[in-house]
């Protein structure tokens, strides 16, 4: 009878649990959804779809992976310009000109390949011979673009105005202007990422450069070619080693520099350590203080007093990472073993030889570890606050970006960045490995 | 013929053993200090200001700020109360991209683990897929969205999620390496899919790590998100910047902003800190 009541109440029991448990498995997923349910209209998600901009999109992706030569003809002048991303560092000298494009002043001739060709009128226009469709001409009446297909439906690749005239096909780009004809051609790839037009050494290969004779009369191959790819002026690689360097500095600095003022305070705010509570208290607001500003608002303050560039930025980092490894610190320090501090006093020693061979030892590996987790995690802040500050590759990866254009520079940025940062990942572990097990 | 070892002095070969140590340890000090040094040089030439001349005006900026603030003490619960959209925004951001980063992290991780992976040969795969996640600055998706998608707390969201995920997933799949296989073997004897075994055998087990990893992630995310606003991704830090913007005399708004701030930043670091104690105390460690 006893046993059959316990078993009741076993069972009761039981059954409570896994309603408990029934309710937890579908509150908790149910309360989540909920909440971002919420957060879909409080951050006007089905507004985001009218908000954004797949043409950017488009611009961007397409500029990662290619980028355009422009043909510009001047439609007063009849001056016409071949230059690649239109930058003037990309610019081909008269004469040198790619050879689909055939210049002559009578109409020059554009050859984009797979038998789409398009001749620039003089005087501003163009005709472009689209296989399968037929030629599109467009030119300039008084002040007015006029075409061939005036009257028609046009083509969607095709969109027109009084004042403007552009076909797009996947070949390329023209457009008709009152001041110019402008025509794009996409290539795969990076262009000038080794060497800018101005250079000698442009259109050569690696081989021709290490074996073939001598390219420029005043350089050796070698020297020169380094000399032109490092100051290359559209990829500025030399500056952006630099950059790279300088946020790594930052990183370093700042984390070491941190480790360096938080161990001694640690000593003060640690339990079994700092003999006065008032003192350990006002330690630990400071540390907590620290923190609690945060680096986006000491890299505001630092920066009015510094100005920009890497101290500021490895100050702020300094002085956050003090509050996080003060904290840490202290906790190791109220775990330390008692009694290897008892040997060491037995022997007579002194508080500080006390702490040297009693204390440090133990905390090193979890310092050590700690510290290089930071360092790693830190050249990731150190890109963040470069961007805000000044200083940097997080700098170089902003002025990218404002220029909406450069997206092919982004792009390298960010593949230097992420292999930056995979780069300190794998020191820190490494230098974590070594250390600790050596101490 | 019997070989005989010279007379080995242990004495002796201890005291070289040491100073060897010794000597290393010197370098290697000696190394770090002038690595310091020179990089806190080379750091003060490049910086715009230096550092010994800045250094003087360092509560030049806190005492504007105080400076504005304090003649108009009684406007500052108006500007508190005006900010606090802003800072909602900057949590949701936070709270949000934790837990699609979590989820995304649970997911990568337990592909990513021995003996619980779904397709065992593809680990490394989804082991460099975290990689590369975590390598990723939020700033540099974020910026990139931006452009995109426009201003406003989405790209943000998006940009620490993904960071998160990858950061998260590391730390998960550390946790299922300790998980007892016991439970999954049981559920696959009775012909448990992949998903239930991992879900009814596996998370139950590690969900209260998960959870004290999330939490602290959760903090770290609040930071990033008030950061990211300040680049254009909406929220608190957006605010700010504009209240910066106004420049001198007009700095009582930044003060509120800077004070609501740090106020969020603490009371969630306490509060997390708390929280995960109390785990530890439950559980008696982890």
């Amino acid at each position: 009878m006893a046993q059959a009541a316990s078993q009741a109440a076993l069972y009761a029991s039981t059954e409570r649990l896994f309603a408990r448990k029934k309710m937890f498995a579908f509150a908790l997923p149910a309360l989540v959804l909920v909440y971002l349910g919420y957060v879909v209209f409080a951050f006007d998600i089905p507004g985001l779809a009218e908000r954004a901009r797949m043409d950017n999109a488009r611009t961007l992706l397409s500029d990662v992976w290619s980028y355009k030569t422009h043909v510009t003809q001047d439609n007063r002048s009849g001056e016409l310009v071949v230059a690649i991303e239109g930058e003037r560092r990309g610019t081909y000298a008269p004469g040198t000109e790619p050879e689909w494009v055939s210049v002559d002043p009578a109409g020059t001739v554009v050859d984009l390949g797979d038998g789409h060709s398009v001749r620039f009128l003089p005087g501003g226009g163009f005709a472009y011979d689209v296989p399968g469709f037929g030629l599109v001409e467009a030119r300039m009446q008084g002040r007015a673009v006029v075409s061939n297909l005036e009257g028609e439906a046009l083509p969607d690749w095709v969109s027109a105005s009084r004042t403007r005239f552009q076909v797009e096909t996947s070949h390329g780009r023209v457009s008709l202007t009152r001041n110019r004809t402008e025509l794009f051609r996409y290539f795969p790839g990076w262009e000038l990422f080794f060497f800018t037009i101005e250079s000698p050494y442009h259109g050569h290969g690696l081989l021709e450069i290490a074996f073939g004779p001598r390219i420029d009369s005043e350089r050796g191959n070698f020297a020169g070619a380094w000399e032109d790819f490092w100051g290359n002026g559209m990829w500025r690689h030399g500056d952006v080693a630099w950059a790279l360097f300088e946020t790594i500095l930052m990183a370093f600095l700042g984390t070491f520099g941190a480790a360096i003022v938080a161990l001694p305070l640690a000593f003060l705010s640690a339990r079994n350590f700092a003999p006065l509570m008032a003192l350990r208290f006002a330690m630990r607001r400071v540390f907590d203080f620290l923190r609690g500003v945060d680096g986006l608002i000491w890299t505001i303050v630092l920066s009015r007093a510094f100005g920009p560039g890497p101290m500021t930025g490895a100050l702020a980092i300094l002085l956050t990472d003090t509050g996080s490894f003060g904290k840490l610190f202290s906790e190791a320090l109220e775990n330390v073993d008692g009694k290897q501090i008892e040997g060491v006093a037995s022997t007579g020693a002194r508080p500080v030889l006390r702490y040297r061979f009693g204390v440090i030892p133990q905390i090193t590996p979890v310092l050590i570890s700690q510290v290089l987790y930071f360092f790693e995690s830190n050249t990731r802040s150190a890109t963040i606050i470069g961007a805000i500050t000044g200083g940097g590759i997080g700098l170089l990866l902003t002025q990218a970006m404002i220029t909406q254009k450069d997206w092919e520079e982004v792009s390298y940025y960010i593949v230097l960045i992420v292999l930056m940062v995979m780069a300190m990942d794998s020191l820190s572990g490494w230098l974590r490995r070594k250390l600790i097990r050596g101490a | 013929m019997m070989h005989t070892d010279p007379p080995f002095d242990t004495r002796a070969h201890y005291m070289a053993l040491m100073a060897r140590k010794r000597l290393y340890g010197g370098i290697v000090l000696a190394i770090f200090v002038a690595l310091m040094v020179s990089g806190f040089m080379l750091a003060n030439d490049r910086n715009a200001g230096g550092f010994w001349d800045g250094l003087p005006q360092i509560f030049d900026f806190p005492a504007a700020v105080l400076a504005d603030t304090l003649p108009k003490l009684d406007r500052l619960p108006g500007h508190l109360l005006r900010y606090f959209p802003s800072l909602m925004e900057t949590i949701n951001i936070a709270a949000v991209s934790t837990l699609i980063g979590a989820g995304l992290a649970m997911l990568l991780s337990l592909l990513s683990t021995r003996g619980l992976a779904r397709w065992p040969r593809l680990i490394p795969l989804f082991r460099r897929i975290m990689d590369i996640m975590r390598a990723v600055p939020e700033i540099v998706i974020a910026l990139v969205l931006i452009f995109v998608l426009g201003g406003g707390p989405v790209p943000a969201m998006i940009a620490i999620a993904f960071h998160t995920a990858g950061a998260l997933g590391k730390l998960f799949s550390e946790v299922n390496e300790n998980a007892d296989l016991k439970p999954v073997e049981g559920l696959q004897s009775v012909g448990g899919t992949w998903f239930q075994r991992m879900w009814l055998g596996v998370v139950p087990q590690v969900a209260p790590n998960y959870f004290s990893y999330a939490l602290l992630r959760f903090e770290i995310n609040i930071r990033a998100s008030a950061i990211l606003g300040f680049v254009g991704a909406g929220g608190i830090g957006y605010d700010l910047r504009n209240a910066m913007a106004w420049g001198q005399g007009r700095f009582d708004e930044a003060a509120a902003i800077f004070l609501l701030l740090f106020l969020t930043i603490v009371v969630f670091d306490q509060l997390s800190s708390h929280v995960r104690n109390a785990m530890i105390a439950k559980k008696g460690g982890h």
